[in-house]
């Protein structure tokens, strides 16, 4: 007995998988998660209270924004670019005690970054930004690498390789703590108008 | 005579016969990366821009969350709000949110969690504010600040 051999039309499954396929496209959200990573500092419940840590005042570089989104840099009004920050915190953090009137060292320098709550986010978005380029660059050169990718080995510390070389950007003391740490300071943003 | 040589005729077809396995192969690219989306997002989202991206290493390990005004203005009002999992929230349910959200995790990785914050450019810092002190609350400290790639380095 002849079997009937069973076929099944092949001719339109490239029409079939072209619209499974623009279904696709048109649906993919391609993840874009970037962006600037900080550690929040511990609930002001659990500070110690009241406990004045002094700071001199040449380990201070005080960024301050007011709802208008105008700038103030040490105390003065601040019209360059972001570039310009990121060169000057870049040499306040380097100073090491040359310019008495900057840094004593790397470990002591702060950067002060007080906004109002009136401070739009991508005024924010963008001060911050240049406070981080300041302290990647000068991590990157250490490294001996892009700033690009010092990003990227930042972000895969789990690699020996980018270990090593996150240590030599960073510095490493024998306490296993940095020689230039990102000691960036948020202060909780004043009340409107200010 | 003429001196040139008849032209050869070359065979032009493009063979088609692969073009099936080349659409299959795009096809499952496109399945395997595809996430619907899950959440509507009713606040605007206009993200900011930087330079100094970086970005997460694992996305399990990460909660969204998103402020800005809401695109209904005659429905919700013109003052930013905060959305997580397509519900607008008050600032003071963020810790809530946050232990719902690492219960979700292992347990040795919920310090590892990460808070990623999608804010409208022109959301106002004071309530970014607000939901900072919450996450420090709630002990969720990582957070990624979402932005866009600027183009030129200046």
């Amino acid at each position: 007995m002849p079997r009937s051999t069973p076929d099944i039309p092949n001719a339109s499954m490239a029409d079939i998988a072209f619209l499974l396929l623009t279904f696709f496209l048109v649906t993919t959200t391609v993840a874009n998660d970037k962006g600037l990573s900080i550690i929040l500092p511990p609930p002001p419940e659990a500070l110690p209270p009241d406990v004045d840590v002094k700071i001199q005042e040449r380990n201070l570089f005080k960024i301050q924004v007011n709802s208008f989104d105008n700038i103030l840099v040490e105390g003065n009004p601040y019209t360059g670019s972001m570039r310009e920050l990121s060169d000057q915190i870049k040499e306040f953090v380097l100073n090491n005690g040359q310019n008495p009137e900057s840094s004593d060292n790397p470990e002591k320098a702060i950067v002060s970054y007080k906004t109002d709550r009136g401070t739009t986010h991508k005024r924010f978005v963008e001060v911050l930004d240049a406070v981080q380029r300041a302290y990647y660059e000068i991590y990157a050169e250490r490294a001996g690498v892009t700033t690009k990718k010092w990003l990227e080995i930042s972000g895969d510390l789990a690699d020996p390789d980018n270990r090593k070389l996150y240590d030599l950007g960073r510095g490493r003391t024998a306490e296993g703590k940095p020689e230039i740490p990102m000691n960036v300071s948020i202060a909780e943003p004043s009340k409107v108008g200010g | 005579m003429s001196k040139f040589k008849k032209k050869v005729v070359v065979k032009q077809d493009i063979p088609t016969s692969s073009m099936p396995d080349v659409v299959f192969m795009l096809l499952f690219f496109f399945m395997v990366t595809t996430q619907l989306r899950e959440t509507n997002i009713n606040v605007k989202q206009i993200l900011p821009e930087a330079t100094q991206l970086k970005k997460l290493a694992r996305k399990s390990l990460v909660a969204y969350l998103y402020i800005g005004e809401p695109k209904k203005i005659e429905e919700w009002g013109k003052e930013a709000k905060i959305q997580v999992n397509d519900v607008f929230i008050a600032p003071k349910d963020i810790i809530q949110w946050v232990n719902q959200e690492k219960s979700k995790l292992n347990e040795f990785e919920r310090d590892l969690m990460t808070v990623s914050m999608k804010v409208d450019v022109e959301t106002k810092r004071g309530i970014i504010a607000d939901v900072e002190t919450e996450l420090r609350r709630a002990n969720a400290r990582l957070v990624l600040y979402s932005t866009r790639q600027k183009a030129e380095d200046n």
